[in-house]
């Protein structure tokens, strides 16, 4: 077991170098010189230069890799360009919310996904499943702006029962936001729940319990759907990933103050810096909750582990 | 009963046929490629005619759809939006897929320190969620449509390169490529002839079902502005431009949201058909 952790644990570390390398060396890649496109289009040359020296970039590209690394490790990952503020700390302002935000759209896209998925599966080939199917497809298919524009407009607009949109600490501005941000996840969810539900009804111990005449219900239930639950865990954890992209386009409708918004603001004005640190952040997430899906993955299914 | 022989194609056919959600989404889709092509013969008005007398109109018998703030007929902007959504969908999954398939069967067929790369290579591609990726590649290359579509391209890219992996994996020691490869015919004949084809199938299913996510994503990033720019009827940038009037002018919202949610939502569910048809796995 630990073997496995390890091995695993090792195998993501040259993502996370490539990863790295491709965050850092993404001013690299605009068209052009990286110093004039930052200082914007009406900065002199002493400007430029300036600032070209400011952020090493007049430097060999494997020695900028590794001074920014070593400053990403002593949690210093530059100025923002546009607010002259640390980027540590302007991201330490919107994690939270965009945690928040995920968690909480993860927690009922589970909850529902899961139950509609369940029902589904029991009442297969009749209207519930058809009903749960459908809806299903419509929630992956609704683009998520526009179910959130949907939502503002009857139940913030018309019938006033939410806030529009911003975030300030109140559980109820975080309602919209997170059913919007969780919709298409929970949709996900039920057809992976289905098909792991009607892949368990088929195994030889269902056939058992039914022949020794357990009642449907409690093999539904017991036997069934606590088994159905085993790959489900692990698309969660994958899920959580999405819900984090997801978010971004949450976020500019709701304007949500976390670092979806914070993101396209810093495309919107060439913010490299904050551009960077955020790439990097969100990807080492990504590989992190990857790890861990394999990982809790290999806990609860031997099988894996012993490849 | 009498026992009817049947082509490959018949009894997909057959298959697909008996899933009438998909038939009437294919009819769907079929409309919808024509209405985008005819775009100019079928949209009552000229989409980019601005008159400011009549902006922010309510629906009418003269703009079924109602008008935008320029007074533009969103009607005929969604008409001619459908030419954009369909090419940016259609044209960014082909991409990725050409891409893709290629790189999976060179990564099954070799192996290696070939096979090492790639496959790394679509680890790093896979630790971005798909609008994070697009987004970063916009930052890069800048706003625009052509700009979403190379960006859509490269996160379809690595699915493809993974199922095409995969089925060249199982399909290489296979009992008829391994013929083939005893009678002497050529590592390019091998790929591209005996095995590519045999992996056709689940590529066209995860074709169909991209299509929908692309279309949604492209939509997305428009919305976000930094796919298609204003005046450009595009359904996304249409939406960013009705936020502002909620509860004002509802009619901005709702109608181009409808065109993409039923296009990606007739997408899905073709796709669904052909995977319940093709899908050697699915009774």
């Amino acid at each position: 077991m630990l073997k496995y952790f390890l091995k695993r644990l090792i195998a993501i570390i040259p993502v996370l170098v490539v990863v790295s390398i491709l965050a850092c060396g993404f001013v690299h890649l605009l068209p052009g010189d990286p110093a004039r496109m930052m200082a914007g289009q009406d900065a002199d040359a002493e400007t430029i230069e300036k600032l070209r020296r400011d952020l090493g970039l007049d430097r060999p590209l494997p020695a900028q890799y590794v001074t920014y690394m070593a400053k990403v490790f002593r949690g210093d990952l530059g100025m923002s360009l546009k607010s002259k503020l640390p980027v540590f700390d302007e991201i330490a302002l919107r994690y939270p919310p965009t945690m928040i935000l995920a968690v909480a759209g993860m927690a009922w896209s589970v909850v529902f996904g899961v139950f509609f998925g369940a029902i589904a599966a029991i009442y297969s080939g009749k209207w519930q499943d058809y009903t749960a199917m459908l809806v299903s497809v419509s929630g992956i298919s609704i683009p998520q702006f526009w179910l959130g524009l949907l939502l503002i407009q009857f139940f913030s607009v018309y019938m006033g029962w939410l806030p529009v949109a911003g975030y300030t600490g109140k559980l109820s501005e975080l309602i919209l936001p997170s059913v919007t941000l969780g919709a298409t996840v929970a949709a996900i969810m039920a057809r992976f729940t289905l098909s792991a539900f009607l892949d368990v009804l088929d195994e030889e111990y269902i056939s058992t319990a039914r022949a020794k005449g357990v009642s449907e219900q409690l093999v539904m239930w017991k036997h069934a759907f606590r088994n159905a639950l085993i790959p489900v865990v692990t698309m969660i954890g994958l899920q959580f990933g999405f819900l984090l992209g997801g978010s971004v386009v949450v976020e500019m409708v709701f304007a949500w103050p976390g670092m979806g918004r914070f993101m396209i603001d810093a495309v919107a004005v060439r913010d490299y810096p904050v551009l960077q640190a955020l790439l990097l952040l969100y990807s080492f997430h990504f590989v992190f909750i990857s790890l861990m899906v394999d990982m809790v993955y290999a806990l609860i299914n031997p099988e894996i582990r012993y490849e | 009963m009498t026992a009817i022989k049947m082509t490959p194609f018949g009894i997909f056919y057959h298959k697909f046929r008996q899933r009438r959600t998909a038939m009437v989404a294919g009819v769907f889709i079929l409309i919808l490629v024509l209405v985008a092509v005819f775009a100019p013969v079928i949209a009552p008005y000229d989409p980019f005619l601005t008159d400011y007398s009549l902006s922010m109109m309510p629906p009418s018998t003269d703009h079924l759809a109602g008008t935008d703030l320029y007074g533009r007929d969103i009607l005929s902007r969604i008409i001619y939006g459908a030419r954009i959504s369909l090419a940016v969908g259609i044209t960014s999954v082909l991409f990725g897929a050409l891409a893709g398939v290629t790189l999976g069967l060179i990564s099954g067929f070799f192996g290696g320190f070939l096979d090492g790369l790639i496959m790394r290579t679509s680890d790093v591609l896979f630790a971005f969620p798909g609008i994070l990726l697009a987004i970063a590649i916009v930052a890069i290359l800048g706003p625009g449509l052509v700009n979403v579509v190379v960006a859509v391209s490269v996160f379809s890219m690595p699915t493809f390169a993974r199922i095409v992996r995969g089925s060249t994996l199982a399909l290489k020691e296979s009992l008829y490529v391994r013929s083939a490869r005893s009678i002497g015919a050529s590592k390019k004949r091998i790929m591209f002839v005996h095995i590519m084809p045999g992996t056709l199938s689940s590529v066209i299913i995860y074709f169909t079902l991209r299509i929908g996510t692309s279309i949604i994503t492209a939509a997305s990033l428009s919305f976000l502005g930094l796919g298609a720019q204003p005046p450009t009827p595009e359904w996304g940038a249409m939406l960013a431009e009705s936020r502002d009037y909620i509860g004002v002018a509802d009619h901005m919202t709702l109608f181009p949201g409808i065109a993409i949610f039923l296009t990606v939502l007739f997408f899905n569910l073709f796709g669904d058909g052909l995977r319940a048809a093709l899908d050697p796995k699915l009774k």
